[in-house]
């Protein structure tokens, strides 16, 4: 007679066995796999592999490319992620105030998180036209100075930030509007018998820390989105002028796929990961500690 | 002087009239309940009063002011919700003081960091009025805790003490024992109204439980269907009813309405049984009898039994067609399921078709204890 606690067991472990099996399979084995690559000296196409030890990397500590890749990549980051969080919480506290057409908003605004940034990189390629665009036609009209925004080695950078504003605002929005949604109105109403009625006090003392997860949540999701950013410096500048859109994936795609160096790609691919699981880390501890209001 | 006054006050909410032409007057001092139940607008009328809803007609009277367009703040209330809808993020203290800060500092004093600098004697002053409201309270070892990490008894005394902080003309209660279990709502009730006594406040309290308003309130004022029914003490809410849907809503097990008329000699006849009582009414009647009103007789009004509760301290017994008595243990000794009965009645109000009330006498003095 088998011990039931023994049967309970083997029918746990063959019931999260697929599961176990499929996230091996499809998330962590290619992880893994990446990292090992990185390890080897292969070039894609070759018959030989062998063995490099930290090679690759200690090649990436000595690229200057890769150096101006990656400060490119944070201050794209850096750029983007600030701008997305207020403006997305701005359109999310307007759309919610507004009482007709927030279902128009809301999918207006949501609309490019759905495109093919591909797509669309053509109307903004348009956009920042140096003569004709729509940019420095304002620029103009307002008596600002214009530019060739994204030929310009120390604008291109930013034009593709606001690309990205663009695209990951709508995203923002919709998760801070379900935030909005979660707060009880009981508080607005005991705040404003506690004596603060206005918009700033009711922002700041309730709306503001009762959006904490949210918030970060959204910073965490438009971090990791803004890190990945690709097909806007692949379409509209490939990296240039003067490697001044350089950023950590075109870097990876031009070393892998373009000179087929999969192993250094790889270590590239390594340094990405890592970046993106320290925000998911920062953001899953940051949860933890502080969103637990009960 | 009236504490608040709400005079004439009609609201809808599109189609649907939730109040209809209520006038209330809770005296200075007093506790009134708010008694009806869900859906009659009770809890309207209190977020009216307190400003968080404006009436479509009607006056809101605080003291000798009329507040009706003035924001909440400016009412000078203070409200205890059904949530409690404590802020989450802030400490017991902070909850608490909040009110405080906002009367008391200006809008420079209570900027975040700066704030605090040109601000120590008055926060200091703000945080001994805390602690004096905490102690009571039993809240001195909680004012640094997230209301998070409290229990339920807890979490409504500290919306109890955020609410009585700044001494206020009025308390306003929605339901704020309803999240209670039963043992904590029993001590909750008695801390209140102590509570209430002890500042000389005026109180009004909304509930739908008809235990908590006659336990707890100087006079209750029962609503339904957007209407004050009876505004009264609660003996004579007991005693008295002004019509048959009162008499229904208070008093557990509710009052027993039985069917019957008054022949032309003026005797009510309930199950063709004469009874002792006399009405100027006549016509169909209900005859309204408390459990505890009727008692086992050689003559009255026949019935079967049907079931019977024996809960301690006294017997329910439950008759064939839905009506109850109420007995002591050694009243009800002897009595069994499906045995008939004649109920003489001793106490009894009564009613016309439409619920309202008939005058009604006892025929002959009957002996109380027979």
């Amino acid at each position: 007679m088998a011990n039931p606690h023994r049967a309970e067991a083997i029918a746990g472990t063959l019931l999260a066995l697929p599961a176990f099996i499929l996230m091996w399979l499809m998330l962590l084995g290619p992880a893994v796999a990446v990292g090992l690559l990185s390890l080897t000296d292969w070039n894609f196409g070759e018959p030989r592999i062998g063995f490099a030890g930290l090679e690759n990397y200690q090649e990436l500590w000595d690229d200057r490319v890769f150096w101006i890749s990656l400060r490119n990549t944070v201050i794209y980051v850096g750029v983007s992620v600030p701008a997305t969080v207020l403006l997305g919480l701005l359109a999310a506290i307007a759309i919610e105030g507004a009482g007709r057409g927030r279902g128009f908003y809301r999918a207006a605004y949501f609309l490019p998180v759905a495109s093919t940034l591909l797509a669309m990189a053509l109307v903004w390629e348009f956009m920042f036209h140096p003569s004709v665009g729509f940019v420095n036609q304002v620029f103009r009209g307002l008596g600002l100075p214009t530019a060739d925004w994204l030929q310009n080695p120390d604008t291109a950078l930013f034009a593709l930030a606001a690309i990205g504003v663009w695209q990951n605002l709508g995203l923002a929005m919709v998760l801070f509007m379900a935030g909005l949604k979660a707060i009880p109105p009981d508080l607005y109403e005991a705040l404003a018998m506690d004596g603060a009625d206005g918009a700033w006090e009711r922002f700041r003392r309730v709306t503001w820390p009762m959006l904490g997860p949210a918030l970060v949540f959204v910073v965490a999701i438009t971090a990791i989105r803004s890190f990945q950013v690709f097909d806007t410096v692949q379409v509209l500048t490939e990296g240039g002028p003067s490697k001044s859109t350089e950023v950590l994936l075109f870097t990876m795609v031009q070393q892998g796929f373009t000179f087929l160096r999969s192993a250094y790609g790889a270590a590239i691919t390594m340094v990405f990961l890592v970046l993106t699981l320290a925000i998911t880390l920062a953001q899953t501890t940051i949860l933890d500690r502080r969103a637990h209001y009960g | 002087m009236p504490g608040v006054a709400l005079r004439g006050i009609q609201k809808s909410f599109g189609a649907t009239a939730v109040l209809r032409d209520v006038t209330l007057v809770a005296e200075e001092g007093e506790f009134l309940a708010i008694l009806g139940p869900s859906g009659c607008g009770k809890s309207t009328l209190l977020r009216i009063l307190a400003g968080l809803e404006t009436a479509d007609a009607g006056e809101v009277l605080i003291g000798d002011r009329r507040v009706d367009s003035l924001p909440p703040k400016a009412r000078d209330l203070a409200m205890v919700f059904q949530s409690y809808a404590l802020y989450p993020y802030m400490t017991v203290g902070q909850n608490v003081a909040l009110p405080l800060e906002m009367r008391r500092l200006s809008a420079w004093q209570r900027v975040p960091v700066l704030g605090r600098m040109i601000s120590g004697a008055a926060r200091r002053a703000i945080a001994a009025d805390v602690a004096a409201v905490a102690a009571p309270l039993g809240l001195t070892p909680l004012l640094a805790r997230k209301p998070a990490q409290l229990s339920g008894g807890q979490r409504q005394r500290v919306a109890l003490a955020r609410a009585m902080v700044r001494n206020p003309v009025a308390f306003l209660m929605d339901e704020p024992l309803s999240n209670l279990d039963a043992r904590l709502r029993g001590e909750a009730r008695a801390e209140i109204v102590a509570l209430t006594r002890r500042l000389g406040v005026t109180a009004l309290y909304v509930t739908h439980d008809q235990g908590e308003a006659m336990a707890m309130a100087d006079r209750v004022a029962v609503m339904q269907g957007g209407r004050v029914l009876q505004h009264a003490a609660p003996q004579e809410l007991y005693d008295e009813p002004a019509s048959l849907e009162v008499a229904r809503f208070v008093g557990s097990p509710p009052m027993n309405a039985l069917a019957g008329h008054i022949g032309e000699d003026g005797a009510v006849v309930v199950s063709d049984a004469r009874l002792p009582w006399h009405s100027t009414a006549r016509g169909a009647v209900m005859l309204g009898v408390r459990p505890e009103g009727w008692v086992p007789a050689a003559d009255g009004i026949p019935v079967v039994l049907e079931r019977i509760e024996h809960l301690g301290a006294e017997t329910l017994c439950h008759m064939a067609g839905g009506a109850v008595l109420r007995l002591s243990p050694e009243a009800s000794r002897g009595l069994a399921v499906g045995q008939g009965l004649r109920l003489a009645v001793n106490r009894a109000v009564l009613f016309g078709p439409d619920g309202a009330r008939l005058p009604l006498a006892a025929a002959r003095r009957e002996p109380a204890f027979g």
